[in-house]
Order: structure tokens, then sequence, then C-alpha cells
């Protein structure tokens, strides 16, 4: 360790002085570790919060959706130097097939930057039982795709799961409406003189209300048939390796494809709103702890150097250079950031742990060793530069006056 | 007897303070002194003398005014702070009147400070040489206490030791008995003259003490900034 050897005398001595000022060594590190332990703490929890959202926002849906884009009354050219007023009735969107999807479902398969890729058909039907008429919403897919998409397997809360030759799964609360179980039969109705009874082979619960009371999964080519839209597919679902650059790719593929891309931040503008305020927010606490931590390094050192004034005058009579003394200041404000966040991190492990086994228990938090290397790292930084301004002062001292100092 | 190499001297040095202000005054009006290599001497004179003055000039840790510095025939003048504090370092060794130890450390890392500061972690010859000093000074026994688990009289030989780790030409010391019992006192004094001797190290003591600066080889009267009526030199 060059650093030490070279720095020897100054270590020696940015000890000596913290050890024998052992109160306001004890104070400044309780001072750092409090600051610390809050910013490790609320980071985790944050990082764990947003984490678990995220997951939980998709682990119901897919990162990108493809899908045919919107039809537009065409318009004949306006002519030149007049003006045309136009009276428009925008056009109702039926369900229509992405042109070409088995090309772009290939083209798509070949790229690096998404993992999964599920063609799907989608579209309204009624569901009858009995007397009990509920509407829902059909999706037709092949499962060894959509699995990749939605893992359904591991929402599956009875039954199992398969789908084709007439077998579905339906949502949890949609099957307590109808009052069905695994096995039971039911009528689905697409309104295009088809109907048809399927079974229910399984039931699932993704945990979105919304969801589990409207969706019926069920086979590709079946639900191509029942909407009437023979081969055809209306959404291609993607999923993606980093989920925070899905906007960018969705972009790209859109260009790509000349389909409507739209991927989950931008449906989930909100969610993803509220995540950055509370970013911005975290952020903002760091920010102001990490200035009264250095503040309060500051102030103790400032004191520190008034009251070691003569033993500065001593050391620099007996030959310590200004340098020297600069040095001097500046560890003990790395030290005390040192120790403080050391301290300080120990505390918000117990914390942490705490809130894991004691707490709410909605969602579990990490503590990333990335998170603690930072803390202790930007801690030390800190308190050098809040030792800056009373080391330098303390270098400056005159040591005639310092040497008399009472 | 081969006349004694000369260590230090000054030259029509003057101080003032608070230069170009309404209250500028002259401390010091011009010193012409010179200290050979076994000196002994005494600077006495009234406070307000300017003594400490021109002892912190001779310490290097002041600048004059006017005038020029030689330490070891080296002019002083134009050196900047680092080089005066080598300068510092490698010939002066300081006592003051109260002791000033550093509190925090024991007696013997308190001898190696000097040493320290110069050239980082200390070798074995270097504890060696601070042990050998603490035994000289009469202080073996006491080598691991700290300042404040010493009398007044300790405390000053330790500071003695310490002026002396760096194995310096001149020693100056500032009072170096007016905070001791006579006992003491007299104990210390006896350590500078044994000082001088054995270690052919000279000793500059400033002094109010009349008894003190009797038992010296040479005596400095500096009165109203003005050495007078000394033996070396009169700038009057």
């Amino acid at each position: 360790m060059r650093i030490f050897e070279k720095l020897w005398t100054e270590w020696l001595l940015a000890i000596g002085f913290l050890r024998e000022g052992k109160t306001q060594t004890l104070m400044i590190t309780i001072g750092v570790a409090v600051g610390v332990a809050v910013i490790v703490f609320v980071s985790a929890l944050i990082q764990g919060l947003q984490a678990n959202v995220i997951d939980r926002t998709l682990g119901t849906q897919a990162h990108i959706r493809l899908l045919q884009p919107d039809e537009e009354n065409l318009l004949a050219p306006v002519a030149d130097n007049t003006v045309q007023f136009v009276f428009e009735d925008k056009r109702a969107q039926r369900l229509r097939s992405i042109n070409n999807w088995q090309q772009i479902v290939t083209a798509l398969d070949q790229r690096a930057e998404l993992t999964a890729v599920s063609p799907m058909v989608s579209g309204p039907a009624l569901v009858l039982r009995g007397d009990a008429i509920e509407s829902v919403a059909l999706v037709g897919v092949t499962l060894e795709r959509y699995q990749n998409i939605v893992p359904l397997q591991d929402y599956l809360v009875s039954g199992r799961l398969s789908i084709g030759a007439d077998d579905v799964l339906i949502g949890a609360q949609l099957a307590e409406e109808l009052g069905v179980l695994v096995g039971s039969k039911i009528r689905l109705d697409t309104g295009q003189q088809f109907s048809r009874v399927v079974n229910i082979a399984g039931i699932f619960e993704l945990g979105v209300r919304e969801l589990d009371a409207r969706y019926i999964y069920l086979d590709l080519r079946q639900a191509q048939s029942m909407l009437g839209l023979v081969g055809g597919v209306t959404v291609i679902d993607l999923r993606v390796l980093d989920i925070f650059t899905a906007e960018t790719i969705a972009q790209r593929i859109g260009r790509l494809t000349g389909l409507k891309s739209e991927s989950w931040i931008a449906t989930n503008a909100q969610l993803m709103n509220a995540l950055s305020a509370q970013s911005v927010s975290t952020n903002m606490i760091i920010v102001f702890v990490g200035i009264s931590v250095a503040f309060g390094i500051a102030s103790v050192l400032s004191v520190s150097v008034v009251q070691r004034t003569r033993e500065i005058g001593i050391l620099r009579a007996t030959g310590a250079k200004q340098g020297q003394i600069l040095r001097v200041f500046l560890l003990q404000g790395a030290l005390f950031g040192l120790l403080g966040s050391v301290v300080g991190v120990l505390t918000s492990y117990a914390l942490v742990a705490m809130f894991n086994s004691f707490g709410p228990g909605l969602f579990y938090i990490p503590v990333p060793p990335s998170l603690i290397a930072a803390a202790v790292a930007l801690a030390t930084i800190t308190g050098v530069f809040a030792a800056a301004i009373p080391a330098r002062r303390a270098a400056q001292l005159d040591p005639v006056v310092a040497i008399r100092y009472v | 007897m081969s006349k004694p190499t000369e260590i230090m001297r000054l030259e029509g040095l003057r101080k003032s303070y608070n230069i170009g202000m309404p209250n500028e005054v002259e401390v010091l009006h011009g010193i012409d002194l010179t200290l050979a290599a076994d000196d002994f001497a005494a600077l006495v004179g009234p406070s307000g003398s300017g003594k400490s003055t021109l002892l912190n000039i001779m310490g290097l840790l002041d600048q004059p005014t006017a005038g020029e510095l030689y330490v070891q025939g080296r002019p002083t003048r134009n050196m900047s702070d680092q080089q005066r504090t080598e300068l510092r370092g490698e010939t002066l060794g300081f006592v003051f009147q109260f002791h000033h130890l550093i509190q925090a450390f024991s007696a013997i890392d308190n001898v190696l400070m000097p040493l320290m500061l110069q050239h980082g972690k200390p070798k074995p010859a270097a504890r060696e040489r601070a042990r050998e000093l603490l035994a000289a000074v009469g202080l073996e026994k006491y080598m691991q206490r700290k300042p404040n688990e010493l009398s007044g009289g300790q405390q000053q030989r330790v500071a003695i030791a310490r002026a002396l780790a760096t194995n310096p030409a001149l020693l100056l010391a500032d009072e170096p008995t007016g905070n001791l019992d006579t006992k003491s006192a007299e104990d210390v004094f006896a350590l500078f003259r044994k000082i001088q001797a054995e270690r052919h190290c000279a000793v500059l003591i400033v002094t109010h003490d009349p008894r003190l600066s009797a038992s010296c080889d040479k005596t400095i009267n500096l009165v109203d900034g003005s050495i007078v009526d000394a033996p070396i030199s009169d700038s009057h």
C-alpha cells in the first residue's frame, strides 16, 4: 500500500487526533451513520418497490405490442389554390388481420434484442351459461410461444395448462361469476353467427382484476375461426431483454414493419410518471441528507482546527509542511465519512432485515452490494470535500500566531 | 584552536508590523548578529524589546521586513514556505516555554515527530535514536507515557529530546524554564549545557532569568529592538 507508506505520518496524526477527540468523533460518526443509513435504506426501499411494481405490471403483459394500423378515410387531393373543408367521420375499426404476419414473425425471431415473439388473435365475445351472460375477450395463442410472454403456468390456480380441441383457460374472477369449475362447459358466442361449447381446462389468476374477469385463452386456430379471421392474427406480442429500452425498440420495429407499435412504457405512461417522480424525490432526499452530512463534518472539523491551533503551530515549527497539515485534516474528513458510512450501512442492513421479516410483507427489499459500495465511497469522498475548507484554514495558519494560541 | 564555523548570521535585520497603515511600527531596528557552531548564548531583554520576534525570525517561522538571515551561509530571504520549512526541519530545533507536546501521542512518538514529518514511517534506527535521546534527558522509563501523565519538567525534557531528534545545528529555546520550579529549571539548564558539550550543538536561550543568562557563555542584550552593549555586535 504505497499511499499508506507515503502518508504514514499524516495517517498517524489524523488517527491520533480522532482518538483524542473521542466524543467529537463519536458524535459525528453517529451523525454520518444516520445520514448514510437513511440514504441506503430509502434507496433500497425504493429500488425494491419499483422492481416489484414493474415486475407485477410486466408479469401479465407484453413489453411491446404490434397492431395493424388504424383504418383511415382516404381524401381526394386538394386542387391548387383552393381550400377544402372536410367533415369527417372517423371509421369504425373492425377486426383485421396483420398483413404478412408469418413473415414478420419470422423476421422478428431473428432479432437479438427480442427474447420472445408471440402472434395472437384477440377479439370480443359473449360467454353464456344458463341465463348468465358475460362479455369477454378471446385470446387465441400458441402456448409454447405465449408462455415466453406471460408464464401462464405460474398463474394457474386449478386444472391444467391446455388449450386446443375445445379446451380453454379462463380467469378466476370470470369463473366465480359464472359459477364454473374446471371441467365445466360454457358457450362462447362471437356474434358472427358462430357459437361453440367449450370445456374449461384450467383457471388462472393473473392478479389484475380486469384480466381475471375478462380473459379466455384458447387455441390460435380455434379463435381465428370463431372471430372470422381464418389464418390471421391481430396482435404480435414481444418481450425485450432490457425493459427500459422498450420504447426505442418499439419505435424501431414500428418503422421496420409499418405496424402500430406500442411499448409498455407508452401504455403505462402514468406508472412511468409515478416511478420517475419517486426517483426524483428519492434523489432529492439523498442530496439533501448528503449536504447536511457534509456540513456536519465541516463544522466539527472547523471546531477541531480552532482547538488544535497550538498543536498545528508546534507541528509547523517541528518541520510540518503546509501540505502535510492540509492532508491531516482531509484524512480526518475522509475517516469521518468512512467510519460513519460503515456504521450506517450496518444500521441500514438491520433496518432492511427488520422490514423484510416484520414489515407489512408486501414485497422484499434486496440490498445490492453495489449500493453499499457506492454509499461508502460517496460518504468518504463527501468527507474529503467537506474537510477542504477547514483543512485549508489549518494549513494557512501562521505558525508564529498559532504557537502562542492558548 | 581553529575558529569555529558560523551557523547563523543576521545582517541589518529589520521587522515592522502593520506596514502601510497609520499604526505602522518597527520592532527590530537593524540587527547584526553572528552565532558560531559551539555558542551557548542567552538573549535577554525586557518585555516588548522584540525578543520573541527576533527568535521567530531566527527560527524561520517569521520573515524580516528588511535585511538578510543566513543559515549555514545560505541566504533565506527569497525562500518559499516549503524551502524554509525544510531548512528549519534540518538545522533547527525548538523548545518553547509551555513545552508544547502533541497530547495525543506518547513521549517517544513526540520525539519521533520531526523525523516522521520529514521521512514518513520511522525506521528501527530512528526509533533507536529517539530512545537514546529520551535516555539522555533521563526519561527512559517514561517513553510510552502521554504528556498529561508527565510532570512539567519531564514534559520540557521530552520537548528538548524532540528538538534534538533531527540532530540540529542550533537549538532555539524560548523561556524554556519560565514555567518550571527552581529545581526543575536547574535540571533543564544543566541539560542544555550537556547537550551543547556532547552534541556540538549551538544553543540560544531567550530568558528573563538573570542567573540563567549569567551562566551562559555569552549574553545578547536586546533593548527596544536594538542590540546594546553586547560583545558580538552593536548596531548603535
